[in-house]
């Protein structure tokens, strides 16, 4: 036997490093992976529609869209997160429009408390397979809301529904879209803090 | 099988190798920390049936709840846990903490541990021709950190879990329930257990697979390996691509619950959808690595039995390699009901009945080796023709509930629970028992009662299908699980269910005289003792095998039967 077997053992101990090294690598490939998948996940909802998160266009897209003859109801649903001391509601329930054309729908919130509340708004429509043509151009969901002790604001959504949606199978059944917003809070601070006043809508 | 062994051949650098006695070292340091494969498979075996006897009694406190409409015994089960005077909300919480512990201990710490670290350590080595498993001293870690998680598990039964003492959240630990819904330190206990047991089995599978490709003894290919050795490396590899993802999943949870952040809130821009993809991203890999090394177990049983070699090996060993490649993007047939448009339902549809045709291949040859066979109905042969039949109905079932639109109605119902008991409790359990009963007195050296393994196999064969089958009419009827309640219209078959579970407890108590009359009146076993049909090589060894083996490595050559 021309080899030392003191030999061939390193060989292969260093042979099992290599395999455990490469197994190990997946793993932690896949741990990555496993995080990533939280932004990758958040621009696959805002591509595809996925899970009814609407589209956002800005004016220029917006003017390039073909106003066609047919129409589309739109209705709006209004929620604040649970103990979040707002009154929440859209000023119309539900609206026609042409898709197409713009349109503008206003809500309406108040703060209740004594406290100045910052809050975010999340959205979501209904069928889910209309997100994807449900365009925003201006909402108050793009930024926060700061609301002062008692104040009451109205606060738009500007919005159109893209006409690619009636070539598309999977929407000819739809007649109504829901758009839905709920309002989180994001900071609440003392009212004598504050020197300037809220932003509103 | 034929093995050859040249005269000049050194395989071994241990100088110890020429005596003959196997130099066991003392009680502490043979079974704390212990470095053998056969002696942690052992461990892991052990610990396998004391969980099962946790999680299986826990099966039984639900099964009395159910015998008849309304709560009757919440409330004691509730006290037994600790809780003084509890109220209506915390005695029904004890109901979704005996359902997380349940489906929690026996997937991680019952089936997994029983399927690889225990017959996967102990038959793995032996089967390929090694000595021991790659990286010995990590295989201990591996077992004691199984154990610190389930430590874990039974410590948050008896912390506040929110509405009452215990996790309450379901083995899929779903946001919001498991993050704003369930407040106080149980979850966060729970949490931990998977943590530990998840690295545990990383490390395990990451020994499997350097030990599979390195350490195979002369002239074992990978297309001359049994086919429960391609079993156990499958499964290492859906273990290793799929638990850091439910790491990374549960740490997330674990972050949003104690540290602000909101990766599954929606108030901060997260998505509860999204936990669910990252959990059933793994969790659906997570039903082959339990069911794999089952199917593994059963092939070797029944080429055994039939003294042949498995019809069409190679189609066998690449349909599990199918399955698990496939089992990685099916996984939202387990959310249909999330709200999902058509075409992605038409997609996760047909890919998980894709799966159906390795899954037939499978069961095709399985009776393919039987056909023409010379068949002999000892007890592992029992158990593995139970089994196909058992994985079989609940394989039909499967594919009926891959129907992305039946689904629609039999989601949340007892048709579920049905289905996926079939295939585990009622599969990979019949594979355990059959590879129990295979492999039993090759691991302790003395012969089981064959008359006594039968009468197991039949009474637990009838329990088990008392107690799964009615659920199927209960599910098409709509009755939805995870309820300790149901209307009365469900109390007929409900009933029929607990008294199965009685019949299964039953073929457990025949089980144990089995193993008490193994230990005290069994025959010594040969070193092969199930004859000429079982060819893999841990029948050319010793029963029980011994400490160290192979010292000189076998050679395979080239007529070897698989």
């Amino acid at each position: 036997m021309a080899e030392a077997p003191a030999l061939a053992v390193p060989i292969s101990r260093r042979s099992n490093r290599r395999v455990a090294f490469i197994a190990l690598s997946m793993a932690l490939l896949m741990l990555g992976l496993g995080y990533a998948s939280v932004p990758l996940y958040r621009m696959f909802c805002q591509v595809t529609g996925y899970g009814g998160t609407t589209q956002r266009a800005d004016e220029a897209k917006a003017a390039g869209v073909q106003v066609t003859d047919k129409t589309m109801s739109i209705r709006f649903d209004a929620n604040v997160e649970r103990g979040m001391p707002w009154q929440f509601k859209p000023l119309q329930r539900t609206d026609t429009v042409t898709i197409g054309e713009r349109d503008m729908a206003l809500f309406w919130a108040k703060n209740d408390s004594d406290k100045v509340i910052t809050g975010t708004a999340s959205f979501n429509v209904e069928p889910e397979q209309a997100a994807r043509y449900f365009n925003k151009i201006q909402c108050f969901c793009f930024t926060e809301q700061t609301l002062q002790p008692g104040e009451a604001v109205k606060m738009p959504v500007i919005y159109y529904v893209d006409p690619a949606i009636l070539n598309d199978p999977d929407n000819k059944d739809v007649e109504q879209i829901t758009l839905s917003y709920t309002f989180h809070v994001t900071s609440i601070s003392d009212a004598k803090t504050l020197d300037h006043g809220g932003t509103g809508g | 099988m034929a093995t050859t062994v040249p005269e000049h051949f050194q395989g071994n650098v241990d100088h110890h190798a020429h005596t003959d006695h196997d130099h066991k070292p003392a009680f502490f340091a043979r079974w704390f920390m212990s470095t053998n494969h056969k002696d942690i498979g052992t461990m892991y075996l052990i610990f396998a049936i004391f969980a099962g006897i946790i999680g299986g009694a826990f099966s039984g406190m639900m099964r009395v709840e159910l015998a008849e409409p309304g709560i009757q015994y919440l409330d004691i089960f509730a006290r037994w846990f600790g809780a003084t005077n509890p109220d209506f909300n915390s005695t029904l919480h004890v109901w979704n903490v005996l359902i997380t512990a349940h489906g929690l201990i026996m997937v991680f710490f019952m089936v997994m541990p029983a399927m690889i670290g225990g017959f996967g350590n102990w038959f793995v080595p032996l089967m390929i021709g090694a000595p021991d498993m790659a990286f010995p001293r990590m295989n201990n870690i591996s077992f004691w950190l199984t154990v610190a998680g389930f430590i874990s598990l039974l410590c948050s039964a008896f912390v506040p879990g929110g509405t009452g003492l215990g996790a309450g959240t379901g083995w899929t630990v779903y946001a919001p329930l498991s993050t704003s819904g369930s407040p106080g330190p149980a979850v966060d206990f729970g949490i931990f257990a998977l943590h530990l047991a998840g690295a545990g089995s990383i490390m395990g599978a990451i020994n499997f697979i350097t030990t599979i490709f390195n350490m195979r003894a002369p002239g074992m290919t990978m297309h001359k390996m049994p086919l429960f050795v391609w079993s156990v490396l499958v499964t290492a590899f859906l273990l290793l691509l799929s638990l850091p993802v439910l790491a990374a999943a549960i740490t997330m949870l674990l972050t949003d619950r104690n540290f602000g952040t909101t990766f599954f809130d929606p108030s901060g821009g997260g998505d509860p959808v999204l936990y669910q993809h990252l959990f059933w991203f793994f969790g659906h890999p997570e039903v082959y690595i339990m069911i794999l090394p089952g199917f593994g177990i059963i092939s070797q049983i029944v080429s055994t039995f039939s003294k042949k070699p498995v019809f069409g090996y190679l189609g066998m060993a690449y349909a599990m390699v199918a399955i698990g490649v496939v089992g990685f993007i099916v996984w939202a047939h387990h959310m249909y009901a999330t709200g999902m448009s058509v075409n992605t339902k038409m997609y996760f549809t047909a890919a998980t009945m894709v799966i159906a045709v390795p899954t037939g291949i499978k069961i095709f040859s399985w009776i393919a080796t039987m056909w023409g066979g010379s068949v002999e109905f000892k007890s592992p042969m029992v158990w593995a023709i139970g089994f196909i039949f058992l994985f079989t109905v609940g394989g039909v079932t499967g594919v009926v509930l891959a129907n992305g639109g039946v689904d629609d109605v039999l989601h949340d119902t007892y048709y579920v629970v049905a289905h996926f008991h079939y295939v585990l409790s009622l599969g990979a359990v019949t594979a355990l028992f059959a590879g129990f009963y295979y492999w039993f007195p090759k691991m302790s050296g003395r012969m089981h009662s064959e008359f006594l393994a039968h009468v197991h196999f039949w009474i637990f064969f009838i329990g088990v299908n008392m107690i799964f089958f009615p659920m199927h009419f209960l599910g098409l009827q709509g009755m939805p699980r995870r309820y300790p309640d149901y209307a009365e219209a469900y109390q007929h078959w409900n009933h029929v269910a607990t008294i199965g579970y009685m019949v299964m407890a039953t073929s457990l108590v025949v089980w144990l005289i089995n193993m008490i009359y193994a230990y005290t009146a069994g025959r010594k076993a040969e070193d092969s003792y199930w004859g000429e049909g079982a060819t893999t090589l841990e029948w050319t060894l010793s029963s029980p095998p011994p400490y160290h083996q192979f010292e000189t490595l076998p050679v395979i050559e080239e007529a070897a039967h698989h």
